[in-house]
């Protein structure tokens, strides 16, 4: 008999971003006394309180909730732009197994930002070098990931810009040039541009218009397809979550509250939160 | 009543720091220490770094040679050379085989230094990084995490914009295989003259208060992508219009009345010891 066992891909067990010292009130377990992700008594905010999840090979993983539900700082952490309290980070590679990432040195985040993930910001300053020309922001990833050959480097960002649907004659140009929409495609390519196993999506399509929001969408479920990549999709925008997500968490006040098949959660929320949110769709 | 001037220059207190962050650099070869920059009687940005560690190391049975882009004569070097005089009593030279201790601006001299020397060079700007990344607590980040993207992209930038690296003075070299750093803006040329050099090289930026340093010997490679190669300014079949020197760095100098182009040696104590090793030929062929 044949086992059908999937490993996570990613699994993050118990994440805690706190932001202050914490005290006697808001350290017992399950945090009565907070007001929301706030302490009364000692001013401590619990950005993301025992957040765990799991991501499958080739999955797509759907984080919603409204603003200041802890969804950026999770993503934040788990791209090591921040620093967790506590929580352990385990990805299943040859090269990473058994290992708490949140504990390693900088200099191996490093690399596995570098290595392992991508990751497309909402605000495409972030994620670009706006006065680099767009094929040199591709380059930057595949040279972070040891690329020291420009003739390979440039062939493979103009194959990238190419996926993204970015004319190739405008690919010396600085992204500042470009519309909202193509610096959002610009900044996929580059995160792809070092084949990584994890690519995070922090609420890309937010500010887009809605065909240039449905073209990106299209543009990620292909990725998705043709390359088999994980991605973490941040959004506060069920359509899209709608979209794209095969499995949905329901992030409210830092503690994840639902999660399940992204149809299952839309069609029938569990939570007084979910149910108002799914509900409040226009 | 008139105070005895302090020997050169600097008080000991100050020679002391500056000698302290000196050793810490040779100790970590490339990387930038910081120190606390004295107020020099020159403007900032005009080699106070190279001048302080100048001061620093001098010492009563030093000979000193400062140069100023291959020239000796030129006006800040004969002020720098003026100074330490002055302070110190040592003897000056322009003959780099005779120094034991030289200060260079942008420049490192053609004659081969040996192990007995130490090449003290003025930097502007010490962080290769700079260009790339503004903020200083940045750029300390990147370079303990040895990230060096931001050097790389800049040489990819260029070669995408012009089809080659165009970095005419201050192309950015690995040192010891760890820290990415500024040579200062010595031309390409001058680059494999620091590459396992004989002698002691220093790098003092004055106005951005750090010091950094190539011991004796260590390996440094000029950063380049493989299907890029490294090379420096070519000058073959150039040769100098005085002395006839071919395989030194030349300056170009083009002449409007006569739409002339012609080259001379840019180290001209280099070129005035040819000349004048070639005039004592001739005297002693005429004597013959």
């Amino acid at each position: 008999m044949q086992q059908f066992e999937e490993r996570p891909l990613l699994k993050v067990e118990h994440l805690t971003k706190q932001y202050g010292p914490g005290c006697v009130e808001c350290s017992r377990p399950g945090r009565p006394g907070l007001n929301k992700n706030y302490c009364p008594s000692c001013g401590t905010v619990y950005a993301c309180s025992d957040v765990s999840l799991d991501v499958y090979p080739g999955e797509i993983l759907g984080i919603v909730g409204e603003s200041g539900s802890g969804k950026s700082t999770l993503m934040q952490c788990l791209y090591f732009d921040q620093d967790v309290t506590s929580g352990t980070l385990t990805i299943d590679d040859p090269e990473l197994a058994g290992e708490n990432l949140f504990d390693v040195s900088s200099q191996r985040k490093r690399y596995i930002r570098n290595h392992k993930y991508g990751m497309v910001y909402q605000n495409p300053v972030r994620g670009l070098r706006m006065d680099f020309s767009s094929i040199s922001n591709i380059a930057e990833k595949q040279i972070a990931a040891g690329g020291r050959h420009v003739g390979n480097m440039q062939s493979a960002g103009e194959r990238l810009l190419d996926v993204v649907s970015i004319p190739l004659f405008r690919m010396k140009e600085e992204p500042r040039n470009f519309s909202g929409g193509m610096q959002q495609r610009v900044q996929i390519a580059k995160a792809l541009s070092n084949d990584p196993p994890i690519l995070f999506l922090d609420e890309v399509t937010t500010g887009l218009d809605l065909s240039v929001q449905a073209a990106v969408i299209d543009l990620i479920k292909q990725i998705q397809r043709d390359l088999g990549i994980s991605m973490i999709v941040v959004s506060h925008d069920l359509a899209v979550i709608r979209m794209l997500a095969d499995r949905t968490l329901v992030m409210l006040n830092g503690r994840v509250i639902e999660s399940g098949l992204t149809d299952q959660i839309l069609e029938d929320p569990n939570h007084a939160y979910t149910q108002q949110l799914v509900y409040s769709l226009l | 009543m008139k105070a005895e001037p302090q020997f050169a220059f600097l008080d000991e207190g100050s020679k002391k720091e500056i000698r302290r962050a000196t050793l810490k650099a040779v100790a970590i070869p490339g990387y930038q220490v910081p120190f606390a920059s004295r107020e020099m009687p020159m403007a900032r940005g005009w080699g106070t770094g190279g001048l302080q560690l100048t001061c620093s190391l001098v010492g009563k049975d030093d000979v000193l040679k400062v140069i100023d882009q291959g020239a000796d004569e030129s006006v800040n070097a004969v002020s720098i050379k003026k100074l330490i005089r002055a302070t110190t009593g040592i003897p000056v030279t322009e003959r780099t085989e005779e120094a034991t201790l030289i200060q260079s601006r942008h420049r490192i001299p053609e004659v081969p230094m040996t192990k007995d020397q130490i090449l003290v060079l003025q930097v502007p700007m010490p962080e290769p990084l700079r260009k790339y990344e503004k903020k200083e607590s940045i750029t300390k980040r990147l370079h303990a995490e040895s990230e060096y993207s931001g050097a790389w992209l800049m040489l990819f930038e260029q070669i995408m914009k012009y089809g080659r690296t165009t970095t005419g003075a201050d192309h950015p070299v690995l040192v010891n295989g760890r820290y990415v750093m500024a040579p200062s803006p010595i031309p390409r040329f001058d680059n494999q003259k620091m590459d396992h050099s004989e002698a002691l090289i220093l790098l003092g930026a004055g106005r951005e208060k750090k010091i950094y340093a190539v011991p004796p010997y260590t390996e440094i490679r000029s950063l380049a992508f493989e299907d890029h190669p490294f090379e420096g300014e070519d000058f073959s079949g150039k040769s100098c219009r005085f002395c006839g020197a071919t395989g030194v760095f030349l300056d170009e100098l083009y002449s409007e009345e006569t739409d002339v182009t012609e080259y001379q040696c840019n180290d001209t104590s280099h070129c005035a010891d040819r000349l004048e090793r070639q005039g004592e030929k001739e005297v002693q062929h005429a004597t013959i």
